[in-house]
């Protein structure tokens, strides 16, 4: 194999062959790579990973207490919902039976007022009546007054003699029938 | 020997697509000892770097509502995790630290590799090889240090009928070996793949007639390259995630 | 002559990253084939999904290094 006749300085020397079979640089390589590994551990396992996990967990922490916190609230909301929702229906009740009692009230003045119109129409129409059978009365008196006047008259001018009493009883008689 | 047709061919055409994964010493010339600072070393320290910004400065504030920083941080703490966890149930949880070190040092060694004129440690086998042998080593302890022999229920499926259980306790036994070899060789050959590839397309772009086509094949490669990056972080991870299950677990 | 037999032997190589992309298309495929038709299981499997396409692509992988070994390193 040509790589065991190479030195270093030949390899250095643009030499061709694979640099990874150059058997003279494994030691210097394995050694500072133990060296790059140890260092890596030691950052990782005595600072960073613990750190790290610690962070996370922390977080993890704060997103559980946030979580139960959010759960919390909302619980909240929901109870406050259902108590707004509550005083929404007992409002609504109440405007109900404040209207009811108004229409109740108003029925009421409304049929007082009626009664009252009512009376007062029925006085109105029974004065009325009383008015016009007054009237009719004093009109039958009339015609009483003129009939007897008239016969009166008829008879002086067909030449009798016309007897007051007479003529009364007869008009009235006829009258009536 | 590839040496005489290096560079020759094509009359002019030059490809040098194993020339990035050289390793050279970062400070000056000379020979390569043990404790020599190459590129590789700068590039896995960056890695390391990276990891230390994302993981360590993005989460410093530790704010209830993170920053952009720390969201990456968390996402990939959560990816890593869910996927031990899912994969390993609940006795793999202990392992993560160790997961998350290989995952995010494969992630973004990949990533910083992405950059032009960069190196990659991941597109070496040594790097990968010492990956997966530590995985392979630590899962292997690991199920005998739990289970005892036990752990050798692993290779004897006892669902399979009586004359099958020894062909398939030795294609278990070979499959158990080869998995450090695919598990390496899976994340190196991947990554040094996709890097080669850009390198001779961007090779093609010294004709004049065929660079814009150079040009687009280099942007498309360099798309897939970055989902390949992550997908191969992903699957190494993954898999160590498969192999600890089979150490927890070895039942079938 | 030996460098000329080399890089053929990498030529021939390269195809198994071919049969391998066969062997991705089937994974995927199936896969796709399956989520259609149980959407609220497919969430849960992609893991063995890129698990799969793992195993399918890493030997493809096996014959591109075969490949790039001949070329460079005999």
């Amino acid at each position: 194999m040509a790589t065991e006749t190479h030195s270093a300085a030949d390899a250095a020397a643009a030499g061709p062959g694979m640099p990874q079979l150059d058997f003279s640089t494994w030691g210097n390589q394995i050694f500072w790579l133990v060296l790059a590994l140890i260092a890596t551990y030691l950052i990782l396992s005595r600072v960073a990973l613990p750190r790290i996990g610690a962070v996370l967990a922390e977080r993890q922490g704060t997103i559980t207490n946030d979580i139960a916190a959010a759960e919390d609230l909302k619980a909240k909301a929901i109870e406050a919902e259902a108590a707004y929702d509550k005083a929404l229906l007992d409002a609504r009740a109440e405007a109900q039976r404040i209207v009811a009692a108004a229409k109740a009230e108003i029925q009421a003045d409304l049929d007082v007022a009626i009664s009252k119109a009512d009376a007062e129409i029925a006085a109105k129409a029974a004065e009325s009546a009383k008015a016009i059978s007054e009237i009719r009365a004093s009109a039958l008196e009339n015609v009483k007054v003129v009939a007897k006047d008239t016969t009166k008259e008829i008879v002086a001018a067909m030449g009798g003699k016309a007897d007051a009493k007479t003529v009364t009883a007869a008009v009235t008689a006829r009258m009536k029938g | 020997m590839a040496t005489e047709t290096h560079g020759a061919e094509e009359g002019g055409l030059v490809f040098h697509p194993m020339d990035q994964f050289k390793i050279e010493p970062a400070f000056g010339d000379g020979a390569i000892g043990m404790f020599t600072v190459t590129n590789a070393t700068v590039w896995m320290a960056l890695a390391v770097v990276a990891t230390f910004a994302l993981l360590v400065l993005g989460s410093s504030k530790r704010a209830m509502i993170p920053s952009r920083m720390q969201s990456v941080a968390e996402l990939a703490y959560g990816f890593v995790y869910k996927m031990v966890e899912d994969i390993c149930g609940k006795e793999g949880v202990k392992y993560f630290p160790y997961i998350m070190t290989l995952f995010m040092f494969i992630v973004c060694a990949n990533f910083l590799g992405l950059i032009p004129t960069s190196f990659t440690p991941t597109s070496h086998f040594a790097v990968t090889v010492v990956l997966a042998l530590a995985v392979f080593l630590t899962v292997t302890i690991l199920g005998f240090v739990k289970n005892g022999a036990a752990f050798l229920g692993l290779f004897w499926v006892a669902s399979a009928p009586l004359p099958l259980r020894p062909v398939l306790a030795i294609i278990e036994l070979i499959s158990y070996f080869v998995r450090p070899v695919s598990h390496s060789i899976r994340l190196a050959g991947n990554v040094m793949a996709g890097h080669a590839v850009i390198k001779v397309f961007a090779g093609f772009a010294a004709i004049t007639v065929i660079s814009p086509v150079s040009v687009v094949a280099i942007t498309a490669m360099y798309g897939l390259e970055v989902l390949v990056s992550f997908i191969q972080a992903y699957v190494f991870t993954i898999l160590t995630c498969v192999y600890l299950k089979d150490a927890l677990h070895p039942s079938h | 002559m030996e460098g000329e037999l080399a890089h053929i032997g990498a030529g021939l190589a390269a195809i198994g990253s071919g049969a391998a992309a066969i062997g991705v298309g089937n994974v995927a495929g199936n896969y796709l084939a399956g989520a259609l038709r149980n959407p609220s299981a497919a969430a849960s499997q992609t893991a063995t999904l890129f698990i799969g396409i793992a195993f399918a692509e890493a030997l493809g992988i096996f014959s591109f290094l075969v490949a790039l070994l001949l070329m460079f390193a005999v």
